[in-house]
């Protein structure tokens, strides 16, 4: 187990070190990130000397050392648009994205699991057919929309949960509807095909002539062995709900990383941008990473 | 048909059963005919395709122009609406219908064309990992597992909002972010064709690597290949639409759906049709898109039934 551990952590820890230089060098090689700065009609002289007052006339190499070397010291640079220490943004705006992205996944587990296992207990039944239904349907959704609707629904005709700002637990609700909605279906697809599988096996049937039946068989039994890639699958889903959290956060007014990476990128603030996409893709390698342990560690046929 | 059953049963290939000679073309042409979400999701796509097309000669009114006594008209079903407008206009004064129409035509072109760039840098990696193996395979492996971690609509955004956000550059940085099922789906279909015996038998008749993977392998992953497009292409017209939401993508004045709805974003709760009509566009595109795959994932699986009705 710590042999699978250390291995799966020398290719995460390979991974986000890649990451680093490619985030570092689209961000600062294939944008001008003077130019960004400037705004597209500056002038040549203009450009020159906002090069040579941030340093971008230096090698980009020398430039990627400092800022990767900045960040085990804890600075993340200074941004330009805030005017701050990018760390003290992170730390600001992160409570907001997090508690958004543990409700949303409450909410796909919330809708999908149970959903999924009905789906899959009466296969080809209406409820199996309403199942399928609203995985299409929140398949073909765009997120933004849904959060548009919900905000005129909820504004105008139930006026129960608010619709916009984060000041209390009630106005993550809506946002976290929307943000758990775009994991619905492949979440109950997989717990669906999951126990149909677990349940057409030997071991139930053998469960089943010994006397259970019901709830208590597809609990004890088949459940179990059905949830497992369900539960690997829900890691990666909130590894997600960071980077995904950029729409949802900016219908909904909600002063997380996500909006803070939208209004980076308008105010084409390179320093935070590129942290933003970093911690996001770290987030995700830590949250695989998760799902792989914990996988090994409920199934050791893994374990390789 | 009771009669016909029963001998069926008796002697099941005495009768000249059809369904054991049919060529596998013929046998794709009966599974897609009696499956019903292929068909519905087919059909609305070539109504929509037939109006991205010729909407806009047939309906000959200028998505751009303003006119500005004319702002904000409801749509015909509303009170106050007319036949001329009948979405009504936008905040602008133009007409909101045909401004939906030319969006038609902006989401199917970066969809389709982004879902092609991401295809082709998918399928090359994947083909060259699952013919290759060993260390191309790690190192393609490897380049999916950074592929995966990176946030894709934060990256598309930041990359098009800075480099100049135009419908190529829409189009190459959603393909170049959205290639993993390709690469994922391709690789696993060559390292179970590239054992069979045909092409065994093309490499002892002296066919090179380059050969035996253009006309005897890609060939043939085409099938799987094309149920990935199929989702790719719903996938990339919503991140089309997600960008030009929220101003990164697609700009002003050119009328992409995702544009559309963050320009009636402002006046949601009086005008609430400026919202909801780009949102049932592009949500009835991207359904029938998405039952399409679907339908053609249940067609193309050689395990799945062909039904005897």
């Amino acid at each position: 187990m710590l042999r699978f551990i250390a291995g799966r952590l020398i290719v995460v820890l390979s991974v986000g070190l890649t990451l680093s230089i490619v985030t570092f060098f689209l961000l600062n090689y294939v944008i001008d990130p003077a130019q960004a700065i400037a705004g597209e009609d500056a002038l040549f002289e203009e450009i020159e000397q906002i090069r040579e007052q941030y340093g971008f006339d230096r090698s980009i190499t020398v430039r990627y050392f400092e800022w990767f070397s900045g960040i085990f010291q804890g600075d993340l640079g200074i941004s330009y648009y805030w005017n701050k220490p990018v760390i003290s943004l992170l730390i600001d705006r992160a409570p907001e994205t997090i508690t958004l992205a543990l409700m949303s996944v409450s909410v796909t587990i919330l809708i999908s699991i149970p959903l999924g296992i009905l789906a899959a207990l009466n296969p080809n039944s209406l409820i199996d057919r309403i199942a399928l239904g609203i995985a299409v349907t929140a398949q073909a959704v765009p997120n933004f929309w849904l959060g548009l609707i919900m905000i005129l629904i909820f504004a105008l005709a139930i006026p129960i949960f608010p619709v916009s700002g984060d000041k209390t637990l009630f106005h993550f609700v809506l946002p976290s509807i929307v943000l758990g909605a775009s994991s619905v279906p492949a979440v109950m697809r997989l717990m669906r095909t999951g126990l149909l599988d677990v349940i057409n096996a030997d071991f139930i049937r053998t469960a089943r002539s010994s006397g259970f039946y019901g709830w208590r068989l597809v609990f004890n039994h088949a459940l179990r062995n059905a949830l497992l890639p369900v539960v690997s699958v829900l890691a990666v889903q909130l590894g997600n709900k960071f980077g995904g959290s950029v729409i949802t956060e900016s219908v909904f007014a909600i002063n997380g990383l996500g909006r803070l990476a939208l209004e980076s990128i308008l105010g084409a603030d390179i320093p935070t941008v590129q942290i933003l996409v970093f911690v996001f893709a770290i987030i995700f390698l830590f949250f695989n990473l998760l799902a792989d342990i914990l996988n090994a560690y409920l199934d050791p046929r893994l374990r390789l | 048909m009771i009669f016909k059953t029963f001998i069926k049963r008796l002697f099941p290939r005495s009768f000249d059963d059809e369904i054991y000679n049919l060529t596998p073309k013929d046998l794709i042409i009966r599974k897609s005919s009696n499956h019903g979400g292929f068909k519905f999701g087919l059909s609305l796509l070539l109504i929509i395709f037939l109006f991205a097309i010729f909407g806009p000669i047939i309906f000959d009114v200028s998505p751009y122009e303003q006119d500005l006594t004319k702002r904000l008209l409801p749509p015909v079903w509303k009170e106050g609406g007319s036949w001329e407008y009948i979405f009504g206009t936008d905040g602008n004064g133009r007409d909101y219908f045909a401004r939906i129409l030319y969006g038609t035509r902006i989401s199917l072109t970066i969809g389709f064309g982004a879902a092609c760039v991401g295809m082709i840098i998918g399928v090359t990696l994947g083909v060259c990992a699952g013919y290759f193996g060993g260390w191309v395979d790690q190192i393609v492996s490897y380049l999916l597992t950074c592929q995966l971690a990176l946030p894709g609509l934060l990256l598309a955004m930041t990359i098009v909002f800075l480099i100049g956000p135009s419908i190529t550059v829409v189009i190459f940085v959603i393909g170049a972010t959205h290639w993993a099922f390709f690469l994922v789906v391709s690789r696993s279909a060559t390292q179970k064709i590239k054992n069979l015996d045909y092409v065994t038998s093309a490499r002892a008749i002296g066919a090179s690597k380059f050969q035996i993977i253009m006309r005897d392998i890609i060939p043939n992953t085409f099938s799987q290949i094309i149920v990935i497009f199929t989702l790719e292409v719903g996938i990339a017209i919503l991140n089309e639409a997600s960008l030009s939401f929220l101003g990164v993508g697609i700009q002003p004045p050119t009328p992409s759906w995702g544009l559309l709805i963050a320009e009636g974003k402002e006046a949601i709760f009086f005008q609430p049709w400026l919202i909801i009509l780009p949102g049932i566009a592009l949500f009835t595109l991207v359904v029938s898109i998405n039952m399409m795959g679907d339908g053609l994932r249940d067609i193309t699986d050689p395990n799945s039934k062909v039904s005897e009705e």
